[in-house]
């Protein structure tokens, strides 16, 4: 199929002004709403903050709960883009802080054995997903909430059965609490780094290589894409093994934070981590984003949930600033998405 | 042009699934720089000719020949991989992806080498709309622009221009006018005209007389899976296709129907049952 590529120079597009390209180009980004949202929502935690949310602390205080988010949100968003979901990663994150505790902790096992075995579950229950979806026709919401309700006994029982109590505790070595469980500067986690890591390899895998093409092309139209040759089912597969290495991670990292590990862990994440995608400004029905979207949306995400403790607003009715943003997202994000759309097929005596 | 050997020929293909016999006794064959249209009301096997020749269904008998010679299809993408390219009606393109992105998808032009190849946008870009310029789409500057922001002939032109670039042979055009507008349409045809010049070999199917007249070189009609008309430009009129195309039954027989039924039943018009007749069972 590969075809010469010979003279690609013979038909130059035409000249067009300089700002009708970079209004074009921005509206065509996924993230641009989302970026307008961050700072919005910056300026007024910076202006009704006080210093506190502007301090060293409280900028530690929403990029810890970001970091953490934000490992999850990267992958269900990739997975957006290909028009899956996955809400398993709920119950990924205590079975896979369990499993390095059990190991490492209730056993006394060296603490590789448990990350290893917490890695390796999170990597299972994401192939058991993508095994279901790619071979059944049922919708992945369903069938990873299946998966999240059968991993969620099974931790519960197991650790039950084996600990006799529904938290075990873990004291990592020096070793690995530096690399998983530290805080920088006695406040920053150094999960914001895996974070950074994170972001820089996904980024690299949706834009860069040609892989990510794949993604966009799977969550655009399946069938076209298995026609073209793509390798839809192995693409799905490694999809759901990278949300569910991305969420046990975030079990282990924890576990090594806060040295225990509970049963109950991790259903917050769920909705918030499907939130920071869909602020981010992917289309929940797949096909569109990206992850600088991603970031931000976490960003603001992670914002609005800290914030609300440095203003003087009630805390207990921050869910409904957060109910609100998301509304205010989706709506912005689909207007940007309709002036792309649009703003391409626009012609005018000005080009 | 007949002393051509045919690209790609059908020979008393016949297909049924299970109990149920589709396509009777096809015979096809279709030359290069020549467009076949392929005529037939809703229903009348169209889909599982398109199908059949482009290596989805197998044959139940009957033999399919590429340049004389008999082939069998593994797949649709072994059909592809000979160079028989079909372009579905909505150009099954990708909507929110870029022109450049969606013409690559599958074989990304890549840089780098190993586990570092990288997207080449740049050169996907100008090589997409270079095709798409080349079949006269001049409207098309940016492959950054998305696929969903363009017109429905602008799509069906793109398609058309990226399975002529991935070295198509064969065209199978799957009823490319149908959803679109009288000038978009025009613009598609142009294309059809164009695909042509090169010296492809397009099947163009369509229950738009009109459409298939202006471009057509062969015509065949199809009525319940068999082949009921089979003739070359100028040899037939509009009215006497479109009739062919109803089944035989000319309107004037229809309208005789409606009238005799309205007698007797109180002046309604009958439901659309009766009028169906044998001919769409």
């Amino acid at each position: 199929m590969a075809h010469p590529v010979a003279s690609t120079s013979t038909t130059p597009a035409p000249e067009r002004t300089q700002s009708r390209l970079a209004l074009g180009r921005l509206a065509r980004r996924p993230e641009s709403a989302s970026f307008l949202g961050m700072v919005a929502v910056l300026l007024f935690f910076g202006l009704f903050g006080g210093s506190g949310f502007m301090s060293t602390a409280g900028t530690a205080s929403w990029l810890n709960i970001a970091s953490e988010i934000g490992i999850i949100a990267l992958p269900i968003g990739l997975l957006m883009i290909a028009g899956e979901l996955d809400i398993s990663v709920g119950a990924i994150i205590p079975a896979a802080s369990l499993t390095a505790a059990i190991i490492s902790g209730y056993y006394g096992l060296p603490d590789w054995l448990g990350i290893t075995a917490a890695l390796g579950l999170g990597l299972a229950v994401g192939l058991l997903n993508g095994l279901f979806v790619t071979r059944t026709t049922i919708p992945s919401l369903i069938i990873t909430i299946g998966t999240m309700f059968g991993t969620m006994g099974l931790t519960l029982g197991l650790t039950v059965k084996i600990a006799g109590s529904t938290g075990v505790s873990l004291v990592p070595d020096p070793f690995t609490k530096a690399i998983l469980g530290d805080y920088l500067g006695g406040m920053f986690q150094v999960t914001i780094l895996w974070w950074v890591v994170f972001v820089v390899a996904l980024f690299w895998l949706l834009h860069i290589s040609p892989i990510g093409n794949w993604i966009y092309a799977l969550g655009g139209d399946k069938e076209s894409a298995r026609n073209v040759g793509i390798p839809t089912k192995r693409l799905t597969i490694g999809l759901f093994m990278l949300s569910g290495f991305s969420a046990a991670f975030v079990g282990v990292s924890e576990v090594m934070v806060y040295q225990s590990a509970q049963v109950l862990a991790g259903q917050s994440f769920i909705f918030n981590s499907i939130m920071c995608v869909v602020i981010g400004g992917v289309l929940l029905t797949g096909g569109f984003g990206s992850i600088v979207g991603i970031v931000f949306g976490t960003i603001t995400f992670s914002i609005v949930n800290q914030g609300i403790y440095f203003t003087s607003l009630d805390p207990n009715v921050g869910s409904v600033i957060i109910g609100a943003l998301l509304l205010i997202a989706v709506l912005t994000n689909d207007t940007f998405r309709r002036l792309a759309l649009s703003y391409s097929s626009k012609k005018g005596g000005q080009s | 042009m007949n002393d051509k050997p045919a690209i790609l020929e059908l020979r008393n293909v016949n297909k049924s699934f299970g109990p149920i016999d589709v396509l009777h006794d096809i015979s096809l064959r279709v030359r290069a720089g020549e467009v076949l249209c392929l005529l037939g009301d809703n229903g009348a096997g169209k889909s599982t000719l398109i199908k059949t020749l482009a290596g989805v269904h197998k044959p139940t008998s009957g033999e399919i020949l590429m340049d004389g010679q008999p082939v069998t299809f593994s797949g649709p993408s072994d059909a592809q991989g000979r160079g028989i390219a079909t372009v579905h009606q909505f150009g099954g393109t990708f909507p929110l992806m870029s022109i450049g992105r969606s013409f690559f998808v599958g074989v990304e032009p890549t840089k780098g080498w190993g586990p570092f190849r990288i997207y080449d946008r740049k050169r996907a870009n100008e090589i997409a709309v270079k095709a798409v310029r080349d079949f006269g789409i001049t409207r098309i500057d940016d492959g950054d622009r998305l696929v969903g922001g363009l017109s429905g002939g602008e799509r069906q032109s793109l398609a058309i221009a990226r399975a002529v670039y991935f070295g198509a042979r064969v065209l199978i055009l799957d009823e490319p006018t149908a959803a679109l507008g009288v000038k978009q349409a025009s613009h598609v045809l142009r294309i059809v005209n164009e695909a042509k010049r090169r010296g492809l070999a397009v099947v163009f199917i369509t229950h738009q007389v009109m459409h298939a007249m202006t471009v057509g070189d062969h015509f065949a009609v199809l009525i319940r899976g068999a082949i009921a008309a089979d003739f070359r430009r100028g040899e037939k009129s509009r009215e006497e296709i479109t009739d062919l195309m109803a089944g035989g039954e000319t309107m004037a027989d229809l309208e005789a129907q409606v009238e005799g039924y309205m007698e007797t039943h109180q002046g309604h018009p009958p439901p659309a049952k009766v009028l169906e007749g044998p001919a769409a069972q």
